[in-house]
């Protein structure tokens, strides 16, 4: 995406301005838009609270564990499984606000008038995503594993570390997924409110409708996995996927989050910033 | 230099520029001047990227504004000042355009100082800013990249009297160092005491175009006599049309020089004699935008 700037230096076609001008300017890096983006997901309230948040409902996730399990249930995938269910509704939430937010606060303005390639601020958001998510778990994981620690030596049981790498990959890819979720509903809807609803018609209400159907017709029923990405996607909480419904999560995954993505991108790029 | 060729924007039938060429030079503060809803923000976001002309294009210092390597340090650009997120602080706006533009830090400290922002103040959240602090605050991301050229819709909006001189002062200053502004307004007189050009719209179409000094002299000659009617005799039978105002001045559209000259060989004493200036201006500018003014169209 950083070819186009690659001709752009050698091009003072008109009349020069003033005598000391036509300074060169190098083309901005994208790491650097990276690293912008990461600083304004924090640099707002409501982002700062956000991104607290999720520490903060972790370690809530980890002592309500801790205070309401029997201790001879208490090992690591319990904990796990407390923290992950906030972190679920909340990384999508970060994911839609920083797309969403640009619009509805209309800071797009200045945005995209420092940075014109629209396509390179979508892109640098979803790096700054795609970390958010992998961090955040990796933080989940490690006060998880404190509660474990400190929760079964309160109960004076073993700690029971019930949980693989696989599981956790499992995990993140799911939470991943859910954010992108998210992330395609922002690019389309561009309104914090409205990507919201979105999200959670996706998450909550569509998922009640394919049951529905999958109950009373069973050609759909047999064919849920291809359709469904709510259902491909909660298979990865619970259980190792077979190559059939890894096809079914990579078809799912592009039906709903990659094309309606770079539809959205297209209609992005093209719409008027007001 | 800033260079508008032949822009047009449609929206569904509904043409909101129409055909616009203008320049903005270096070294000169041009004034976009038109009644509200005439196509200047239109304009100016076509020429920073953020809507798409239907035809024609927008250049600057040669480029389209796409093509900037880094736009920030060419470009400076303030359309709106209330378009920013709110729970950011002022500082941490400057700060998020310092690192975009890859600038050293201290430039962030220059600009709250350049536009008499306190640390407190830039510590506030601008939710809690007046709309003057908004544009201050505005006026610094603009100034940030020490760009060459500055493209500023609406500026002294909010701004109080003391603002609105140090505005100007500022934007002279940044003109006679050679930089290129461009500023809309709405406004006539906010715009004349600053700009060396005026282009004028309305309707999406530009309707008068020139240097202020140009425009001031299409505004025409006031002068004035105790003789009024002999005086206009002798202008007419010079071949100059005169109207006459009910303050007893007369108007026409020759120089003061020739005016002068008819005066003396018609040995009429005058009390007054000048170019029409503002108010002829002012005039010029609800005569020319009169069709396409909401309240000219319902008179």
């Amino acid at each position: 995406m950083s070819t186009t700037t690659a001709t752009e230096t050698t091009a003072p076609r008109t009349t020069p301005s003033r005598p000391a001008a036509h300074r060169d300017h190098a083309p901005i890096p994208f790491t650097r838009l990276v690293s912008v983006e990461a600083r304004k997901m924090f640099n707002t309230r409501s982002g700062f609270w956000m991104m607290t948040s999720i520490v903060l409902l972790a370690l809530a996730a980890t002592a309500t564990t801790i205070l309401f399990t029997d201790p001879e249930d208490l090992d690591y995938g319990r904990f796990a499984g407390a923290i992950g269910t906030p972190m679920a509704i909340i990384l999508p939430m970060v994911a839609v606000l920083a797309v969403t937010s640009e619009w509805s606060q209309r800071s797009a303005l200045t945005t995209f008038t420092l940075v014109p390639s629209r396509n390179r601020v979508i892109a640098a958001k979803a790096v700054v995503t795609v970390l958010v998510g992998v961090i955040s778990m990796v933080i989940a994981t490690a006060v998880g594993a404190l509660g474990n620690v400190v929760g079964t030596a309160i109960a004076g049981v073993d700690p029971v570390w019930s949980f693989s790498l696989r599981e956790f990959g499992q995990i993140v890819l799911a939470n991943e997924i859910g954010m992108f979720i998210g992330f395609t509903l922002g690019v389309l809807i561009r309104n914090s409110p409205g990507a919201i609803v979105g999200y959670f018609v996706f998450s909550l209400v569509l998922p009640g409708i394919s049951g529905a159907l999958a109950a009373s017709q069973q050609w759909y029923a047999d064919n849920v996995g291809w359709v469904d990405l709510n259902w491909t996607t909660y298979k990865l909480f619970d259980s190792e996927l077979s190559s059939t419904e890894w096809s079914q999560l990579a078809f799912t995954t592009t039906l709903w989050v990659l094309v309606p993505l770079a539809l959205g991108l297209v209609l992005l790029r093209r719409s008027e910033v007001k | 230099m800033i260079t508008v060729e032949s822009l047009t924007k449609t929206y569904r039938g509904f043409t909101a520029v129409n055909d616009v060429s203008f320049q903005a030079r270096p070294g000169r503060v041009t004034g976009f001047l038109g009644p509200n809803g005439a196509g200047k923000s239109t304009t100016m976001r076509i020429m920073v990227g953020l809507t798409e002309a239907t035809s024609g294009r927008a250049t600057i210092l040669g480029r389209a504004f796409a093509e900037l390597p880094n736009p920030g340090r060419e470009v400076g650009v303030l359309l709106d000042a209330s378009a920013q997120h709110a729970g950011r602080t002022g500082r941490e706006i400057l700060t998020v355009a310092q690192r975009t533009m890859g600038l050293p830090r201290r430039r962030v400290d220059e600009m709250l100082d350049l536009v008499s922002l306190t640390e407190a103040e830039s510590q506030r959240r601008v939710r809690h800013y007046s709309l003057g602090m908004r544009q201050r605050l505005g006026i610094a991301a603009a100034l940030i990249g020490d760009p060459e050229v500055l493209i500023l819709d609406e500026p002294a909006n909010g701004l109080d009297p003391a603002g609105i001189r140090w505005m100007r002062d500022l934007l002279r200053d940044y003109a006679n160092r050679g930089g290129t502004v461009l500023l809309s307004s709405h406004l006539l007189h906010e715009i004349e005491v600053i700009a060396d050009d005026l282009v004028m719209i309305g309707n999406g179409r530009i309707v008068a175009e020139g240097t202020k000094a140009e425009l001031l002299t299409a505004a025409g000659t006031l002068v004035r006599s105790n003789a009024g009617a002999a005086l206009a005799q002798a202008l007419r039978n010079a071949g100059q049309p005169v109207t006459q105002s009910a303050d007893g001045a007369l108007h026409t559209e020759a120089s003061a020089e020739v005016v002068g000259e008819i005066a003396l060989a018609a040995h009429i004493p005058l009390t007054e004699l000048r170019s029409a200036e503002v108010a002829g201006l002012e005039e010029m500018f609800l005569e020319l935008t009169a069709e396409t003014q909401r309240e000219g169209a319902a008179a």
